[in-house]
């Protein structure tokens, strides 16, 4: 079977500039949502605050779980049904405690002095307080940092600088859209997040150097034609194998966020997100952008 | 067959023999005979997949510094009074400092040789304060309060070693962390509130004589005499639970601590069926309570654990044997616990719980059944996709793609490397990605086809020209990796293992094992159109 025919020539770098304001779009979107919710929704592993999850073994409802913990003064406090079945929530705090006897015990006593203590099963507390959310945090952004400084680095040295430019302004691209997206979509930030977010920066890259490595073989082959159309040349050699290995990564994604479960339910959205803007952003950013860089280098000289 | 691919062929086998003897304990467990379990370990689960418990405690060494300062009162008040020295009082204030007020400039100057003679390392101050006092300010130098804070934190991890080892957990781990933490793991944990009271449990233990005649009623307005404090006398209720709180005031002076103890036992009371903890002094305590219930007898001894008081008894005559007891109306968990941090030792500073999270069995349970279901139904949709895009050459694809993950099973266990919920997510991904590798070839194999070159040729150049792109775009995301690997934390760490696992394991079957089973069938035979 044969998706891309080997003489297809689709003009993706003639295009470059709708894809330039259909990016900013993406990203202005993202942003606007940042900016009104008052930036990223951070779960309590960056937020701090205190996470019980209780499968109950009759259905119920986020209501009656409130008002069953209206007395107790906890501060904020959001109830979310987990997966799909109306027995299993998530409730979160905002509050933290730092004593021996937390604050997920009290929630637990006073829900199976509610439901019945044989009807309700915690199956997962998680208490973290607010310096630690804060060391989280950081560390989170410095690993995507480094992540970043480590990709410049090998990629200036096995191509050039302008290549390495053009594969970061790449990810910061692809990082920014999944972020609006969560945004937008209302879903919190977690560590498993951070994670999917490195995923994200790997994979994109793997896909933006594929392509690169073709335009620095082209560029030793076609040197009459110029470099837009080696750069076009380039992404059409590959096209073929981008759309496969996008596709099959596409289905493993499904399955992990169809099949996954709920803790991994996020984490497959943000790669779900992450793949299509990565497929995106490796034709219509990152080679692009050589070329902006190639036309501004020869206006200059 | 030419010498190489047996070579190869060779290597790809003694690896996948290799990989299923150190898997087979994971899929198998019990039914291997025992010295193959004992060679290999199965697959190391993470917290979130076995459930149980992620502590991180916060040492406040604040404390463990007052309460060294608190210590040099003592030894400064009793120097002071040995040598007939006159001042008007000693404190602790804010910030660790020891304060002596004294009347006259000669006092002060006997305080600075007494204090210079005994305790050099402290570095004093002279003030003068109002109505004519004056103030020596005396202070732990800086160094002094960081070897107190360095030893606390190892000595609050050495105790909470010795109560979770008297807990009986398996494969605990205790770690001090940056920061004055201390990081704990217990796996499989089936009491996680009884586990955190257990560990986070201060234990101090101080035995203070009670002031009598100091009336409640003012004391709990907050009017106390100097030198003593209100504290709390703390009774369960046996037939109804109710627990009760009787206000008692005490010298704050302790009079003995804890630390002179040599043991401590649950012991049944047979007049009221109810457990105790009996302690025993070593030589050293056991005088002193000899010497304090002598002195005292007649007076009421209040027995004071982290701040509450659990029995208030009447010192009826001398005590010289070293032995006494701590009753309180424990319920038998109550006192065995108690006796198991008194043997393990008080804790030198309280500590704080900064992060707890505790999965329990049954959720653990599914995250690996639906895990592997998105393992095995993201395979079966790769493997699909594979052989109708590439015929017989993504059959091949396919042998390398399964070949993938039962090496990044194997290395897990030979690495005793951690699989983690994200984990299973990172191997997942991993299935998607490691396919990539043999589609790059394939496509490049295309091309030459499609100029005309013979299969073997269009292979070998296939191979050749794909290499370096593979090389470099797996090496970058190895390069992330190990950084997530490097800054990540629990589960996160677990994601990036299988990715790099996942990575290096992507490159042998894509690379070298698709290669060998092309070479396999194709060598000596005239193929003239390739299945791709």
């Amino acid at each position: 079977m044969q998706l891309i025919k080997s003489d297809t020539n689709i003009d993706f770098v003639g295009k470059r500039k709708i894809a330039i304001i259909v990016s900013l779009l993406l990203i202005a979107v993202g942003i606007v949502s940042l900016i009104s919710k008052g930036g990223p929704d951070y779960g309590i592993d960056f937020a701090g605050g205190t996470l019980v999850q209780v499968r109950f073994t009759e259905p119920t409802g986020a209501a009656e779980i409130k008002e069953a913990l209206k007395g107790m003064n906890l501060g904020s406090l959001v109830v979310q049904q987990f997966g799909d079945d109306k027995n299993e929530f998530m409730i979160r705090m905002e509050n933290t405690s730092a004593k021996l006897k937390g604050l997920a015990q009290s929630v637990q006593e006073q829900l199976a002095a509610t439901y019945g203590s044989d009807k309700v099963d915690v199956r997962r507390t998680e208490m973290v307080g607010p310096q630690v959310g804060k060391d989280l945090r950081l560390k989170g952004l410095k690993a995507i940092l480094y992540a970043m400084l480590g990709i410049l680095a090998y990629i200036s040295w096995r191509f050039e600088f302008r290549f390495a430019v053009g594969a970061i302004i790449a990810l910061i691209h692809d990082v920014v859209i999944t972020l609006g997206a969560f945004s937008l979509f209302g879903k919190e930030i977690d560590l498993p997040i951070i994670a999917a977010f490195l995923a994200i920066i790997g994979y994109s890259l793997n896909d933006t150097i594929i392509v690169y490595d073709r335009i620095r073989e082209n560029l030793g082959r076609h040197n009459k034609e110029g470099f837009s159309f080696i750069v076009n040349r380039s992404i059409n050699d590959t096209l073929s194998r981008t759309l496969l290995t996008s596709g099959t990564t596409m289905l493993v994604i499904l399955a992990l966020f169809v099949l996954g479960g709920g803790v991994i339910h996020n984490f497959a959205f943000a790669m779900l997100i992450g793949v299509l803007v990565g497929t995106y952003s490796s034709v219509f950013v990152a080679s692009p952008i050589l070329i902006f860089w190639e036309q501004r280098q020869a206006r200059k000289s | 067959m030419s010498k190489s691919i047996k070579i190869r062929g060779l290597v790809v086998l003694i690896c996948l023999i290799l990989a299923l003897f150190s898997l087979a304990p994971t899929v198998m467990q019990d039914s291997l005979p025992g010295w193959w379990q004992n060679a290999v370990d199965p697959i190391h689960r993470g917290l979130d997949l076995q459930g149980g418990m992620h502590l991180v405690l916060g040492v406040d060494v604040d404390k463990a510094v007052e309460s060294r300062v608190d210590s040099l009162s003592d030894q400064v008040d009793a120097l002071l009074r040995e040598k007939d020295i006159v001042f008007k009082r000693i404190e602790r204030r804010q910030g660790g400092r020891l304060v002596v007020i004294v009347y006259d400039a000669d006092a002060s100057a006997q305080v600075d040789a007494l204090m210079a003679e005994n305790f050099p390392s402290l570095e004093g101050e002279t003030l003068p304060a109002r109505g004519g006092y004056i103030e020596k300010h005396y202070q732990l130098s800086q160094k002094e309060a960081e070897n107190i804070a360095d030893y606390a934190v190892r000595q609050a991890l050495e105790t909470m070693r010795n109560r979770v080892d008297e807990f009986g957990v398996s494969e605990p781990t205790l770690q001090r962390q940056s920061d004055n933490r201390i990081l704990i793991q217990l796996p499989g944990i089936k009491d996680p509130e009884r586990a955190i009271a257990l560990i986070g449990k201060t234990a101090r233990l101080d035995f203070k004589m009670v002031a009598e005649n100091v009336d409640i009623a003012e004391a709990q307005k907050g009017n106390l005499p100097a030198g003593t404090q209100l504290l709390y006398e703390r009774d369960t209720n046996k037939r109804t639970g109710a627990v009760t709180e009787t206000p008692i005031v005490v010298y704050t002076k302790t009079s003995l601590t804890g630390d002179l103890l040599e043991d401590a036992n649950v012991r049944i009371d047979t007049r009221y069926n109810e457990p105790y903890v009996s302690i025993d002094f070593n030589r050293v305590g056991a005088k002193r309570f000899d010497q304090l219930t002598a002195a005292n007898i007649g007076k009421r001894m209040a027995i004071v654990l982290d701040d509450t008081v659990y029995s208030a008894p009447v010192i009826r005559e001398r005590i010289s044997g070293g032995s006494a007891q701590i009753s309180g109306s424990f319920t038998s968990q109550e006192a065995t616990d108690l006796a198991i941090v008194l043997r393990a030792g008080s804790l030198p500073a309280p500590v704080k719980i900064l992060e707890n999270r505790t999965v329990g069995p049954s959720l653990g349970h599914d995250s690996i059944s639906k895990g592997i279901k998105s393992i095995i139904v993201g395979s079966l949709l790769v493997v699909a996709a594979m052989i109708i895009y590439y015929n017989l050459s993504g059959l091949v694809a396919v042998f390398a793609l399964i070949l993938n993950v039962v090496f990044i099973g194997a290395m897990l266990s030979l690495f005793g490397a951690t699989l983690t919920l994200p984990g299973i997510a990172g191997i997942v991904l991993t299935v998607g990605m490691a396919v990539d590798a043999n589609v790059l070839i394939f496509e490049r194999v295309r091309e030459e086809l499609r100029l005309g070159k013979a299969p073997k040729v269009a292979l070998d150049l296939g191979y050749g020209k794909a290499f370096m792109t593979i090389m470099d775009a797996n090496l970058t995301t190895l390069l992330a990796a190990l950084v997530l690997f490097q800054f990540g934390t629990g589960p996160v760490k677990g994601f990036a293992v299988t990715l790099s696992i996942g990575i290096v394991a992507s490159l042998f079957t894509a690379i070298f094992v698709s290669r060998v089973i092309f070479d396999f069938f194709l060598n000596r035979r005239q193929v003239r159109r390739l299945s791709i």
